[in-house]
């Protein structure tokens, strides 16, 4: 039994986490939500030279060849400090996408400049509101040229490539949806960032007018691969989910201990320790479930749909459940601009929707639980 | 990461998986897979005897007490080792609900408090299951508020040295069947309540104590109340010093709360085995979207416990300390059985009334709504949980206690005049 991290990969996430706190402290946070910077380009390359952008990415193509573990502790550290960079985007989900489905020369052309940090990837998924589902998806692909709106794209301005869903010719792709690859810099894209309740982390509009697409992988694997690659992207954002759970429960445990009312401190009065105590069994429970996904993810288990959902439900339930909980602990103070509390309810609720919603992962959750206790078809 | 044992875990299971094929009583795991809380579910023959007897086997062979030292009748086994047996044992643990309190709570006190001479005496029959004990502590005014209590111990006027009690205890499980208990008493009302305990042994057939049952919400009676008239203990059966005895309440406290809560089980499950099972609208209540949402969030309180027990096993197998993430345990499990019960019901309709072997799940769900009131305030109420969550793992500052430097006396009783 080893439900737990390694002595290196401990290693790692002490070396990230005084990284981060010495190049992404709030103030750079608030920098990003509050100016027209895509991103801090600054931590992106520091992150790029520390080398973990290619943990997961095989060192023919650039990475360290290290594994997903190693992403876990990454996405862990960056959610505790809400680092206004797009790893999520570019590393866990359009590298893991280029990887998974990619040709040879797909593979080369992208990889080594994703690990690197010298090129951003996204994912271009959604186009309306509601669950992004196969027939939800109208961007289309004719003769090579891409057409559609994708909307909301995380990251969409400082993308250099990205994957996009889109119907493909008819009878080809698995219900009518596949991937292709788009380089964002040639003639057809248009982009614009859009407001969010979340802007330390980007959202944008991409258009699509005739760009040029070529398929990323089997039409009829694509839409298999996007769940797949959703599934892995999940154990990781879950990580993000609890780091940031852990630090908005810290801020909180620290401001009941400081903050004096009626001759005591806050911390002392039963409603508010009441008030901490649960969520620090929020946050215990979703370090938990998230532990089950590192596992499955890191050892390609046919579990990973389980324990990807398990993780990624009991991770928003957590640190929604802290942020904003973590305001109520402030009291007026936390309503302010100057407090941070408001950057962890923030990304809490915008992480919340990444990768679809907790009622689309809850449906995701049980539904996968009855084909995993349904007897195997003979 | 990996779910796999070392190859010394994996030998010690072959070893116990082996022993427990040829020794357990197979002829009653019918019985013993329908078990409740603190039941075995045995029915066909007399329960306490098939403890007693698959007790007396264990310890043989070592594994009534694992990691108890050889000397006082354990097995001198590892945490781990431990771990690996209870996994093991499945549902033959429930053979032990007799046990439970003597070997989760007394005893550990015993042997950080007693003599040697005593620890050699009375440890080996509560291991071998010959001799079951109680939880001598809650009173009608002193439950949460354990310290309050006010069972009076005082030295016997025949210059003896033994000590004479008065007082009543109450929410004793087992005391009707045991025969030693473990008695927390004030002897001292002068000084602040917490300084003025003393705790004892006693024999429960020490004349002067009266056992009576309880009748509980749910119609059960696994509680007793204990009256203690003018009942004589000798001076020898003293666990600590005098106005010791909040101190070595707490070495029992802290064994209960890690007992109970490593054990326990949200019932998850057969909740999605009962959904499975139902249908609304002619369709299956699993495509219910509501359903699926109430489900997954039982769902992840479940494997969160799963995991965070994992957590625990895997630093044991590195020969560390688990963290106090397992803290949680109890709170988490207390509340969501009760949740899954009353969702269960829901789910039934207007036949969810209903008890009795006869409806859905065997009646399972009704009578763990019954009874999951107990759960959450037995062995530290909720409430007290959370609070040692916030004051040991978050570091937050006690409640103000306006009683704390107050002689016991003077402690107002009455909250409306």
């Amino acid at each position: 039994m080893n439900l737990d991290f390694s002595d290196d990969q401990k290693l790692l996430r002490d070396q990230l986490r005084r990284f981060l706190a010495d190049n992404c402290p709030p103030s750079k946070v608030r920098t990003i939500l509050e100016g027209p910077e895509a991103y801090d380009r600054e931590l992106y390359r520091g992150l790029a030279e520390l080398g973990v952008l290619g943990a997961a990415i095989p060192e023919a193509y650039g990475g360290v060849g290290l594994g997903r573990l190693e992403l876990c502790v990454l996405a862990e550290e960056l959610g505790r400090v809400l680092a206004p960079v797009p790893v999520a985007s570019s590393i866990y989900l359009a590298a893991e996408f280029i990887l998974t489905a990619g040709s040879e020369a797909q593979k080369s052309a992208w990889l080594p400049k994703l690990a690197s940090g010298e090129a951003v990837g996204t994912f271009a998924f959604a186009e309306k509101p509601g669950r992004v589902t196969p027939g939800a998806i109208q961007a289309r692909v004719e003769g090579g040229q891409l057409r559609g709106v994708k909307v909301p794209v995380a990251d969409a301005e400082a993308a250099h490539v990205a994957v996009v869903a889109a119907r493909a010719q008819a009878g080809e792709a698995a219900r009518g949806v596949g991937l292709f690859l788009v380089d964002l810099s040639g003639p057809g894209v248009s982009r614009e960032t859009l407001s969010s309740i979340d802007p330390s982390r980007k959202q944008g509009r991409i258009t699509f007018d005739g760009a040029v697409a070529e398929p990323l992988g089997a039409p009829s694997q694509g839409w298999s691969t996007i769940e797949h690659v959703l599934d892995q992207a999940a154990v990781l954002i879950a990580f993000e989910q609890v780091g940031g759970a852990d630090r908005a429960l810290e801020m909180g445990r620290d401001y009941a201990l400081d903050r004096m009312a009626f001759g005591r401190p806050i911390g002392s009065f039963q409603a508010i320790k009441h008030m901490l105590a649960d969520m620090y069994v929020s946050a215990t429970l979703a370090r938990s479930n998230a532990y089950y996904g590192a596992w499955a993810l890191s050892t390609d288990s046919a579990e990973l749909p389980v324990a990807a959902a398990t993780a990624r439900v009991s991770a928003t339930q957590a640190f929604q459940h802290c942020a904003k909980n973590n305001i109520q602990v402030h009291g007026g103070m936390g309503f302010t601009w100057a407090f941070d509390c408001h950057l962890y309810y923030r990304r809490s609720n915008a992480l919340a929707l990444a990768l679809g919603s907790q009622s689309e992962w809850e449906d995701h959750l049980i539904e996968r639980l009855r084909r995993q206790n349904a007897p195997a078809a003979a | 990461m990996n779910f796999d044992d070392t190859p010394e875990e994996a030998a010690f299971r072959a070893k116990v998986r082996a022993w427990i094929d040829a020794n357990a009583p197979t002829e009653l795991l019918p019985e013993l897979k329908t078990a409740r809380i603190g039941t075995s579910g045995v029915t066909s023959v007399d329960p306490m005897a098939a403890g007693k007897a698959w007790q007396q086997k264990k310890q043989q062979a070592g594994y009534a007490a694992l990691n108890w030292p050889k000397e006082y009748g354990g097995g001198g086994f590892s945490p781990i080792e431990r771990v690996i047996w209870s996994q093991e044992e499945g549902p033959y643990a429930a053979l032990g609900a007799p046990f439970t309190i003597g070997f989760g709570m007394c005893g550990p006190t015993v042997m950080a408090w007693a003599t040697e001479d005593q620890k050699r005496e009375l440890l080996p029959p509560l291991v071998r299951g010959e001799q079951i004990w109680c939880q001598l502590f809650s009173e009608p005014a002193g439950g949460s508020d354990l310290a309050g209590l006010r069972t009076r111990a005082e030295k016997a006027a025949d210059g003896s040295g033994d000590w004479i009690v008065n007082g009543q205890k109450i929410w004793t499980s087992g005391a009707q069947h045991s025969d030693w208990g473990l008695l927390i008493s004030r002897t001292d009302p002068n000084v602040p309540k917490h300084k003025g305990l003393t705790m004892f042994f006693l024999s429960m057939k020490t004349p002067g104590v009266e056992i009576r049952p309880i009748k509980q919400a749910n119609g059960d009676h696994g509680f007793n109340e204990v009256y203690f008239t003018d009942v004589r203990i000798p001076d020898a059966q003293r666990l600590g010093a005098v106005g010791q005895g909040w101190e070595v309440s707490l070495t029992t406290l802290m064994n209960e709360r890690m007992s109970i809560g490593s054990s326990m089980s949200t019932g998850f499950p057969e909740l999605f085995a009962l959904v499975e099972s139902l249908e609304i609208d002619g369709r299956p209540a699993l495509d219910d979207s509501r359903v699926r949402s109430r489900l997954a969030s039982f769902a992840v309180r479940s494997s969160g416990l799963k995991y965070t027990g994992m957590r625990a096993i895997t630093a044991l197998s590195k020969g560390g300390i688990p963290g106090p993430e397992n803290s949680i345990g109890k709170l988490v499990a207390g509340s969501a059985m009760q949740e899954a019960a009353m969702f269960a019901l829901e789910l039934e309709g207007e036949a969810g009334v209903l008890t009795g072997p006869d409806v859905q799940a065997g009646g399972r769900f009704q009578e763990v709504l019954m009874r999951s009131p107990a759960t959450r305030i037995e062995g530290g109420s909720d409430e007290i949980l959370r609070n040692i969550i916030a004051e040991r793992v978050l570091g937050l500052p006690q409640d103000i206690r306006v009683d704390k430097n107050v002689p016991f006396k003077d402690i107002p009783t009455r909250g409306r005049g």
